[in-house]
């Protein structure tokens, strides 16, 4: 087989020895998945920020989204870029260092360090490819509760995420009711829509499409599907933005060039953008993990666990939620968030619902928008506040 | 200082809508605003309270006091809730600015055991003497808008709720009439002085429906 760390380079490199904390588990304690199959040994890399207070009542949990990593709130290894979340999460922000722990971990089937399909199969000491088995939203959730029963934590006061992180925000909630004090599902749903799985498709079959894929061989072989996963990453940024963000941007600008060129050069600035987006996402993503995290969106559907009552995955829950969408996001259109809302309150849940107003669309959640970042900030304060959290 | 002396100088009608609140209820106020009268009654009550506020920086201002509450408004939002959901369901000063005030109020009589509304009275003398001697549309102090930028497009004078109330099957069990500065009128008034007299209007109602309406 070769020397298989000379191959890996980038994200792949991370998941055999990522730059993080990390919760190693032999082959003693499996993690039992959806699709039945056993996965062991596991690796869970996480990064935490703050310090946990002697009650170990001051915990958040922050849960990342398809393309995201444990790397919130310090520079990435990678790429350098400051973490995805910085916004939010530090010293006087919503998720405040000086008073909260904040845990972050990398879902199970990532690049970033946990075990995922480019981590070493022990089986064939090859990396595990498409061998690795179909990953759940719940099975990430299960394996970050291992998590934080290795951290001593028994409830955390928040678990938050946006998109795939507020799919496990929900599952935690639904799964875990009493170890979740407060739960903050943002720009997600319950079920991942049918043009949505469509959307996740387009980016499968590109991946697919590249003859460097070799059938998900390609760590194996010395090849990279880096073109197929830069399509793949290029179509869905699309579905990041809205119509007018975007024309807000890039308008019909060219790029660097005084006329058109009458070539299929990058002409306009919006192909050049997605062109870079496309370019930097193939440094730190690994092509078969994104086939895995898709999948696992695809297949949520919270109320398919619950024989199709949205309302009986809530029942009589005393988790505090705050639901959040933004006016623009047309992936998870506001009317998803209502109707986890409608659920709730069904459920006789405490609930809370903001509509944030932008034009950002779905990355919104990401952005600096002062209304989302002041709702955030007032809801943790408050759950902190109930809890008897300093 | 507690919540109802911030509350007294400016809306001393919420703290009349408070005394109909039984401790230790469950309450849905629709139009919350910024959840004043929802931490009065989680305070001073015990209520286990909800809200529904149309404003974004009102939900803010909500969430931050650690009020459940959900952007919305009566129109949209309250078909969503089950019946029976609460014990009160509160609309104050917001009824008519609704599209569908008749749809509107069965939700409440729907969704709650007993509904607290409070309606701004188009009968008051002032408001007559402006359409009868000036040939305007009235603009007093709690009526305060033009009628071109006005939020409220469903007037209703206090004979007119309570024929509404009749219309859509509901029993007025409590209701009080409140001058410009929010004092009850004297209960000797009758209600044909109150359309002329009050400024406001608060009632407390449950629906006939209901066989076992008594105390909640």
């Amino acid at each position: 087989m070769g020397d298989i760390g000379a191959l890996l380079n980038g994200a792949a490199a991370q998941s055999v020895s990522p730059d993080s904390l990390t919760l190693r588990l032999g082959p003693g304690s499996p993690l039992r998945m959806d699709s039945g199959a056993s996965l062991a040994p596991l690796t869970i890399a996480y990064q935490t920020y703050g310090a946990l207070n002697a009650a170990k009542s001051n915990a958040l949990l922050i849960c990342h989204a398809l393309s995201g990593d444990q790397h919130v709130a310090n520079p990435h290894p990678l790429t350098g870029r400051p973490g995805w979340w910085d916004t939010m999460v530090g010293p006087g922000r919503p998720f405040d260092t000086d008073r909260f722990f904040v845990i972050c971990s990398n879902v199970i089937g990532g690049c970033m360090g946990s075990t995922g399909p480019a981590s070493i199969n022990p089986e064939t000491h090859e990396p595990y490819g498409l061998d690795f088995p179909i990953v759940t939203v719940a099975d990430m959730v299960r394996a970050q509760a291992l998590l934080i029963d290795h951290l001593g934590i028994d409830t955390l006061l928040c678990v938050a995420g946006g998109s795939m992180g507020g799919m496990q925000v929900l599952q935690w909630a639904a799964t875990y009711p009493d170890r979740v004090f407060a739960a903050l599902p943002i720009a997600t749903a319950t079920r991942h829509s049918s043009q949505n799985i469509a959307f996740h498709e387009v980016g499968r079959q590109a991946i697919m499409a590249d003859p460097d894929w070799r059938g998900g061989r390609y760590l194996v072989e010395g090849t990279r599907p880096g073109k197929g996963l830069a399509v793949a990453r290029m179509a869905a940024h699309i579905t990041y933005l809205s119509d007018s963000a975007l024309h807000r941007k890039f308008g019909r600008n060219l790029q660097d060039r005084a006329a058109r060129t009458f070539s299929f050069d990058a002409d306009f600035q919006v192909e050049s953008y997605l062109r870079h987006q496309g370019a930097i996402f193939v440094e730190r993503f690994d092509p078969n993990s994104y086939l895995y995290m898709t999948r696992a969106m695809d297949y949520f559907d919270l109320a398919a666990d619950y024989g199709g009552s949205l309302a009986g995955a809530f029942k009589g829950t005393r988790t505090r939620f705050c639901v959040v969408s933004f006016t623009s996001d047309w992936l998870f259109p506001t009317s998803d968030s209502r109707a986890i809302v409608r659920a709730l309150n069904a459920g006789g849940a405490s609930v809370s619902f903001v509509e944030i107003e932008t034009d950002r669309g779905h990355d919104a959640f990401l952005l600096d928008v002062p209304d989302f970042i002041d709702t955030t900030k007032g809801f943790i304060d408050a759950a902190a506040r109930a809890r008897g959290v300093d | 200082m507690t919540v109802a002396q911030t509350l007294a100088s400016s809306r001393v009608d919420l703290l009349r809508v408070a005394e109909l609140v039984a401790p230790a209820s469950k309450v849905l106020d629709v139009g919350c605003g910024d959840g004043e009268l929802l931490r009065l009654l989680a305070e001073e009550r015990s209520v286990d309270g909800r809200g529904v506020e149309l404003s974004q920086q009102g939900v803010n201002d909500c969430v931050a006091k650690g009020l459940s509450v959900i952007q919305g408004d009566a129109d949209a939002d309250l078909a969503d809730y089950p019946d029976d959901a609460f014990d009160y369901v509160i609309l104050s000063q917001t009824l008519q600015a609704t599209r569908q005030p008749r749809v509107v109020l069965e939700h409440l009589l729907r969704i709650g055991r007993r509904a607290i509304v409070s309606v701004p009275n188009f009968g008051h003398w002032r408001v007559r003497a402006q359409v009868a001697f000036l040939g305007r549309m009235p603009v007093t102090n709690s009526l305060p808008h033009s009628w071109y930028d006005t939020p409220n497009i469903h007037f209703c004078t206090i004979a007119d709720f309570i024929a509404l109330a009749r219309e859509v099957g509901a029993t007025i069990d409590k209701s009080v009439a409140l001058n410009a500065r929010g004092r009850p009128l004297h209960p000797v008034f009758s209600q044909w002085a109150w359309n002329l007299l009050g400024d406001q209007a608060i009632f407390l109602l449950h629906s006939k429906r209901r066989a076992d309406a008594g105390g909640c």
